[in-house]
């Protein structure tokens, strides 16, 4: 297991105030809260911030890890020292919502799991409906056009009769909806949490996202491509091939097209009531004059076109 | 220890386009009370269609919205109106950004 050094990751002294701890933590919070930040490890980061502040915002807490000394470094293997904690009392408790899970080993081995209540015993039988659950799943745009079956495996952490946290694993085999785009969200009736005694179980969204692409981008419900042309094929128009998603299509680019020309196939985008648009972006691309005969040619053209100016426009 | 439960294949709707929420279901779905989706609706963060409570009908956009919102309320206790702020301005990014997808940057 290993250590984690609180401080370090709240970015305040061992000396510091409450109050500090507090500023620390809500400036860290804003930076790498999930649904603001857009950094790669935003949520990894704010789980750590939010375990650091809940062992160094409670003053028991802190004076047992304050116990363990200052000589440990993060990321060192670490066990409790026997009796490390005696004299302090944790009641465990959960921070930003999160559940068990969400702690590190080492925050679990120190202070415990968070419990919750313990299996209910005996009694009168109790019936509730489970409760919902949310998870985001990754599709391909092409999924988007035909609809497909993903498979997708969650894992939630489940209470046992013993109050004991357990992962759980859930193997889904999800259809894809036909026209889902990203940000929408698929219902999954019956598929959350278990209900109590006889009570229903709750439901699952899925949030669509879909993965990037290497050459299309979604933007709602329309598709972008950006498609290379030969100079020769935008000055005097041409009949290309360009890949959709929905498969190859031809497509003619007119006459005197410019670099950044956006040609529209309509209804092509991603399909629905009223689909969308795939648009196509023209972006001329030059062959290489590595040798004499094309270097020739484009000593023909430069020529030919003696009067043209590119620059024209910048006023030299 | 996992153990595992294999499915077959299931079918979901859209939430977008082939259905909507109660106000009912949007509390399950964000696992708060109603007060708390309420409050959200006072301060103009969701505008559920619908005349009140009873028939209020909310879209997965609005989930969305509401997710968030309650969210940001909990971690960083920002208070509703702040994060009515916080929504428009994550939304006017994500418009910003879907603007750059468009030119391909």
């Amino acid at each position: 297991m290993e250590f984690k050094d609180y401080y370090k990751i709240m970015g305040v002294a061992r000396t510091a105030t409450a109050d500090e701890i507090k500023r620390a933590y809500r400036q860290l919070a804003r930076k790498y809260h999930p649904d603001v930040s857009k950094e790669a490890d935003a949520e990894a980061r704010f789980k750590e911030v939010g375990e650091a502040y809940e062992v160094l915002k409670d003053p028991e807490k802190r004076a047992a890890y304050d116990r363990l000394g200052t000589h440990w470094k993060t990321g060192q293997d670490f066990r409790p020292p026997p009796g490390w904690n005696e004299g302090f009392e944790f009641s465990g408790g959960g921070f930003g919502g999160g559940d068990a899970a969400d702690y590190s080993d080492f925050f679990e081995q120190l202070f415990g799991r968070a419990g919750g209540p313990a299996g209910r015993a005996g009694g009168a039988a109790f019936h509730a409906r489970g409760s919902d659950r949310q998870a985001r799943i990754l599709i391909d745009i092409e999924d988007a056009y035909r609809g497909g079956i993903r498979t997708l495996t969650l894992r939630h952490p489940e209470m046992d009769a013993h109050g004991q946290v357990t992962l759980r694993e859930q193997t889904l085999n999800v259809a894809i909806p036909r026209g889902v785009r990203a940000g929408q969200h698929i219902r999954l009736t019956g598929q959350g949490a278990p209900g109590m005694g006889q009570g229903q179980p709750g439901d699952l969204y899925l949030e669509v996202e879909f993965r990037p692409h290497p050459f299309y981008r979604a933007v709602g419900r329309d598709v972008l491509l950006d498609l290379p042309v030969a100079p020769w094929e935008a000055a005097l128009g041409a009949t290309v091939k360009i890949p959709t998603p929905d498969g190859v299509v031809e497509m003619k680019i007119p006459a005197g097209a410019k670099s950044g020309t956006r040609l529209r196939l309509k209804g092509r985008g991603i399909p629905a009531a009223t689909p969308g648009d795939f648009y196509v972006v023209l972006q001329i691309v030059l062959p290489p004059a590595q040798d004499a005969p094309a270097r020739k040619i484009y000593e023909q053209m430069a020529e030919q076109f003696k009067t043209f100016n590119p620059r024209a426009g910048l006023g030299v | 220890m996992a153990d595992e439960i294999t499915l077959t294949s299931i079918q979901g709707l859209i939430l977008e386009e082939q259905m909507h929420l109660t106000l009912a279901e949007l509390c399950g779905a964000c696992a708060v009370h109603a007060e708390s989706i309420i409050g959200l609706i006072n301060e103009g963060v969701l505008d559920p269609a619908g005349s009140g409570p009873h028939d209020w009908r909310f879209t997965g956009l609005q989930m969305r919205h509401a997710r968030t919102a309650l969210r940001l309320q909990r971690d960083l206790e920002i208070n509703t109106a702040g994060v009515a702020l916080a929504l428009q301005l994550l939304d006017e990014i994500e418009m910003l950004r879907a603007q750059l997808r468009i030119q391909g940057s």
